[in-house]
């Protein structure tokens, strides 16, 4: 093994250690944050969110989940700077971890038809 | 027959709007523009929010508001060089059958406005459940332009994706569109949703809008017709001045004043509260656009 081979396979390996340990650390801190995490599951339907108001603690970790069931709806917090699409199908998943209280409206920013000004709702956060 | 000075100076002294938008280059453009286009005076009409097909409390007389709209604008002494109307021309509907009958229904009874030369765009309500197809089988592109009297006039179409995006390939197109234009052209655009944020929470916003405003920005003359938000309301971003019209089915609530943007209630005793259209009025002398109200219909 020459000195230029040497040091390649020396380089390759150590980045494969921590690729490895990185990886290991994603996995392990996505599941400590995911049993932080209190899940709220939120169906979107013409012309509804059921639930339309979600009560939080400031500081909270909270998984919003998302099924749609019938139109790509849109979610959008504007006050939290927060939206997605939630095509139907798939959970659409957001993350959240409200920083200020306040009451904070939500809405479908997708035009899905006669009563979409009505598909509203909000976020209330406390203390 | 109205006479227009005559029913400029009614809605001064009734307190009807006249708004004086800063358009100060329109001077410039007596020196001739673009491709030796001369300026020459000429106002246009804009009609907005028709929703034909609308049935229900907020509008209990939604079968004749447009008609008489119509009659109104054909009563004006001078006629308007052309007549635009920016979009919702129909309340939206889940059957595409009945889209395009409500689509067909509404340009018959718009072609019996006087002036030939009408320029539509779509709303929401027109446009957005279907991508757009309905409209564009009778009224053609939903973007586009146009020049008159050395003024050049962009239509947008900011609805035709339901979530509001004008889109990479229409933004590919506008900035064409512009390239083509000197950086003093007087540009006026109409589109249906207010290109900038004015009330995200009801969304009353076009979500790549800055995009266009960005595009728009270093043309030193631009001015901005909307619709969509049932009133009217004024608003600058940087040097380009944004203006949206009142509907013809009924009015909504200031933006962001209250929970829900509901309908504003119907009024019996006042029918066409809060409806109307506006004249435009392109003036070389004082180098302004005057933007008059006016009411459904006279008398």
């Amino acid at each position: 093994m020459n000195a230029r081979y040497r040091t390649a396979w020396l380089s390759s390996a150590l980045c494969l250690t921590v690729a490895a340990f990185i990886t290991m650390n994603v996995a392990y801190g996505s599941s400590q944050n995911a049993k932080k995490e209190r899940v709220i599951k939120i169906v979107a339907q013409r012309f509804s969110f059921t639930p339309n108001e979600l009560k939080l603690k400031k500081g909270e970790n909270v998984r919003l989940e998302f099924t749609s069931l019938d139109f790509v709806h849109g979610f959008k917090v504007p006050d939290l700077n927060l939206r997605a699409d939630l095509p139907p199908g798939k959970i659409t998943t957001l993350h959240l971890k409200p920083e200020k209280v306040g009451t904070f409206d939500f809405i479908c920013d997708n035009f899905c038809g006669a009563g979409h000004e009505d598909m509203v709702g909000r976020i209330i956060v406390n203390d | 027959m109205i006479n227009r000075r005559d029913f400029m100076k009614l809605t001064a002294i009734g307190g009807g709007a006249v708004f004086i938008s800063g358009l100060t280059s329109l001077s410039q453009a007596a020196t001739g523009y673009g491709k030796g286009a001369a300026y020459d005076d000429f106002y246009f009409v804009q009609l907005s929010d028709t929703h034909w097909g609308y049935q229900g409390p907020a509008n209990p007389e939604a079968a004749n508001t447009l008609k008489k709209a119509v009659a109104t604008v054909n009563s004006l002494e001078t006629q308007p060089d052309f007549i635009v109307f920016t979009g919702d021309l129909t309340h939206t509907t889940d059957d595409p059958k009945e889209r395009r009958k409500r689509l067909n229904e509404f340009r018959e009874i718009v072609s019996e406005l006087k002036v030939k030369n009408v320029r539509f765009i779509p709303g929401e309500h027109d446009a957005s459940l279907d991508n757009g197809a309905a409209y564009k089988e009778i009224f053609g592109n939903t973007f586009y332009s146009f020049d008159h009297k050395g003024v050049h006039f962009v239509m947008l179409d900011n609805v035709s994706d339901p979530g509001a995006n004008i889109g990479e390939a229409q933004l590919a197109w506008l900035a064409a569109d512009l390239g083509k234009q000197k950086k003093d052209a007087k540009i006026v655009v109409f589109t249906h949703r207010p290109l900038f944020d004015l009330a995200p929470k009801w969304d009353w916003a076009t979500r790549d809008g800055a995009k266009a405003i960005d595009m728009l920005m270093p043309y030193t003359n631009v001015t901005v017709f909307y619709g969509h938000i049932h009133q009217e309301h004024h608003h600058q971003t940087g040097h380009i001045a944004h203006h949206s019209a009142k509907s013809l089915i009924f009015p909504l609530p200031a933006p962001g004043s209250q929970e829900k943007r509901t309908p504003l209630p119907w009024d019996a005793s006042m029918p066409n509260k809060g409806l109307g259209f506006r004249e435009v009025e392109a003036e070389i002398k004082t180098a302004e656009y005057k933007i008059i109200e006016f009411p459904v219909s006279r008398g």
